[in-house]
């Protein structure tokens, strides 16, 4: 028996207790009582008429007396009746409407119903623990690609964010404390379809139970964590969490790209994006002095790349002392001008506003343009709903944590070979970077790529595979060719190309692939469809090759073997 | 000693005495079988079942089902009662009143299971 009937079955005991009482005074009473008949001859109600009666009393319907008028003990008797079922049936039905009503009731009804809900998925879904900005922005990103999440969230008012979002796939959500390992199987932990779990709750603690709770009852999961401190995400990285998130290190490290070189900072911004939103833009900041306001933890971080990339820079921080910061740091909030002159900002070349509170770090952005416009500016922005506020500061890099978590926990989720490939490209060079920008903006249209993953396997490419089973080959050019008209070229860079355990970026356009071989790509939105007719039809894959459209038919084929 | 597991009890044990007062007796003699102890019979049994409600344990769920096939044969035994009767409040006659009694003998079997399962149940818990 559910839980939720169990409950109900147990409160209505005493209500419905209560009415069988009544019903049973009231029908051995009429049954009891003599009456007289249409002609005055003694006359007694059997149980069937008295059942009758006392049904159409109780309810108040009241057809009369039947199916004699009554004699005066039986009215008497009727309206001692009365006042006892009538009071009977509204102290049920009050406690029906109260039960309804009642928070256990309703608590254990919606937890049956996510269950449920959870237990009918039947394709790929992701456990999202934590729907706060983050997220919001992931699930819904998700939802967008079509894939399904279960969402597990201790704020029952952001559960009703949920609820009230419009997503296009059905997306469950249970109001309850996700460090919970009951509350995790019962959204899906052990599902046979879960892909990977997500701990993105505000609290750390939490994130770390999840991680570990994940990691031991369904080992095969992907697990991906935030982290706020180092010290757990090295305790999430011991137990084999596979990719640790640490917001402001993520942050800071987006930053140090941006100074380093332009070119890989825009790699990593468009390849993690979102497919369609338009492209990221970046004014290349010259090198020089920086001012950093707000030593907290993505001030400290910042910091950390700022030494290792040996950039000067000067700190501005109100608590000098208890955050620990550097000498030379200048006492003050860096809102008013005179902290910002004594800290240097009209010879400085960019100023980071990097404080735990946007007004704060708005103030500062202003105030420091007026001192300095040619400052490249960066702000630091923590509620997801102020983002207009700062594009219309005219900050030049905006470090939105939430965004940026989203996007790199939706890269790790859906394409984990892009983190490879882009710590490759991070190797690489400012150069390499800068030439495979201009490669993606010349395909890209301005507006965010798709990044997918191809296995040349027997369920994702079979024409493919086929074919080079035959004895055949499979250049990558013949792939990237439009199926439609194989002059064109689709707009599709192949990022990287995974032969056993070797990664080779960006591979030739003449490299020929081999069974098992996975592909990184990136293109247009809507090009991987067009990719994928070519993998998986050998006729389409055929004229891609050879330029020969060729026939599917038997006869036709062999007319065109004798020709 | 539990209040509950009382009234329980008594309620149990009561309904399958009363189905057995009324079934008990010349299976067609109208004069062994008296209307008012059927509808005792009846009351009683409704009674058993909702205090039955709600229990999560196998052996409740069992225990629940037992009751409200007692309650179908009673009621149907109440209803066969009525239409031979016509709600006249006389005897009903030899035949439809084999078919009441074997209705009620129905509800007096399950009431036995119930009262089986009971027993069976507080012998395991040994206290």
């Amino acid at each position: 028996m559910s839980k939720v009937t169990s409950l109900v079955l147990r409160r209505m005991r005493t209500p419905v207790l209560v009415l069988v009482f009544a019903y049973t005074i009231s029908i051995v009473g009429f049954v009891l009582i003599p009456g007289v008949d249409a002609q005055g001859q003694p006359w007694r109600m059997g149980f069937f008429h008295a059942i009758y009666f006392v049904s159409y009393m109780a309810t108040t319907i009241g057809f009369g007396e039947l199916p004699y008028a009554f004699s005066d003990a039986q009215r008497l008797w009727t309206l001692f009746c009365i006042y006892l079922t009538v009071t009977s049936w509204l102290y049920a039905i009050g406690s029906i409407l109260s039960l309804v009503q009642n928070p256990a009731v309703r608590r254990a009804s919606q937890e049956t119903a996510f269950e449920r809900r959870t237990r009918r998925i039947n394709e790929i879904f992701y456990l999202v623990c934590g729907y706060g900005d983050t997220g919001e922005l992931l699930v819904g990103s998700l939802a967008r690609r079509g894939l399904r999440a279960v969402v597990v969230e201790e704020d029952p008012a952001r559960l009703n964010d949920l609820l009230l979002a419009n997503f296009p796939v059905d997306v469950p959500g249970l109001a309850a404390a996700a460090d919970d390992s009951q509350t995790l199987i019962r959204a899906g932990l052990l599902h046979p379809l879960c892909g990977g779990v997500v701990a993105i709750t505000s609290n750390e603690q939490a994130n770390l139970k999840i991680a570990i709770a994940s990691r031991l009852l369904n080992p095969k999961l992907t697990v991906i964590a935030r982290a706020d401190s180092h010290d757990t995400e090295a305790n999430m990285r011991s137990f084999g969490t596979h990719f640790v998130v640490n917001n402001f290190d993520e942050s800071a490290d987006r930053l140090a790209m941006a100074l380093q070189s332009p070119g890989m900072f825009l790699v990593h911004e468009w390849l993690t994006g979102i497919p369609g939103q338009p492209l990221a833009r970046l004014v290349e900041p010259q090198r020089g002095r920086w001012i950093l306001c707000g030593y907290g933890r993505f001030g400290k971080a910042v910091a950390s790349q700022f030494v290792k990339g040996g950039v000067s820079f000067r700190v501005i921080e109100a608590f000098p002392e208890k955050t620990g910061a550097p000498e030379g740091t200048v006492n003050g909030r860096g809102t008013e001008a005179p902290t910002l002159e004594e800290a240097g900002t009209i010879g400085a070349t960019g100023i980071v506003a990097g404080t735990d509170n946007d007004t704060n770090n708005l103030s500062i952005i202003v105030t420091a343009q007026e001192l300095n416009p040619e400052l490249f500016t960066v702000a630091r922005q923590n509620q997801r709903t102020n983002r207009e506020l700062f594009l219309a500061a005219g900050v030049d890099l905006i470090m939105e944590r939430t965004d940026i978590m989203a996007h790199e926990v939706l890269a790790l989720l859906l394409t984990p070979s892009l983190e490879s490939f882009l710590s490759l490209a991070r190797a690489r060079g400012a150069d390499w970077n800068n030439q495979l920008v201009s490669r993606l903006a010349a395909i890209l249209d301005d507006l965010g790529p798709e990044v997918f993953s191809i296995p040349i396997s027997a369920e994702s490419a079979p024409a493919a595979l086929g074919r080079l089973q035959e004895g055949g080959t499979v250049p990558l050019a013949g792939l990237l060719r439009d199926p439609r008209d194989r002059e064109r070229v689709l707009p599709v860079i192949c990022l990287m190309l995974t032969r056993g355990e070797e990664n080779i970026p960006l591979p030739d356009s003449d490299r020929e692939l081999q069974p098992g071989d996975r592909l990184l790509l990136a293109g247009r939105e809507g090009s991987r469809r067009l990719l994928e007719s070519g993998l998986a039809n050998p006729n389409v894959l055929s004229y891609l090759l050879t330029g020969l459209d060729r026939p599917s038919g038997s006869i036709f084929r062999a007319l065109a073997g004798s020709r | 000693m539990n209040l509950e597991k009382v009234v329980f009890a008594f309620f149990i044990i009561l309904s399958l005495t009363a189905t057995f007062g009324f079934v008990v007796g010349d299976f067609g003699d109208q004069d062994h079988h008296n209307v008012y102890e059927l509808f005792a019979a009846v009351v009683v049994n409704l009674i058993a079942t909702v205090l039955k409600f709600g229990d999560r344990s196998h052996i409740g769920a069992v225990l629940l089902a037992t009751s409200l096939v007692a309650d179908l044969h009673l009621i149907i035994a109440g209803v066969v009662w009525a239409l031979a009767t016509g709600g006249s409040g006389l005897a009903p006659g030899t035949a439809a009143m084999g078919a009441i009694v074997s209705l009620a003998s129905g509800a007096l079997l399950a009431n036995g299971v119930s009262v089986i399962l009971l027993v069976s149940e507080t012998i395991q818990l040994r206290r």
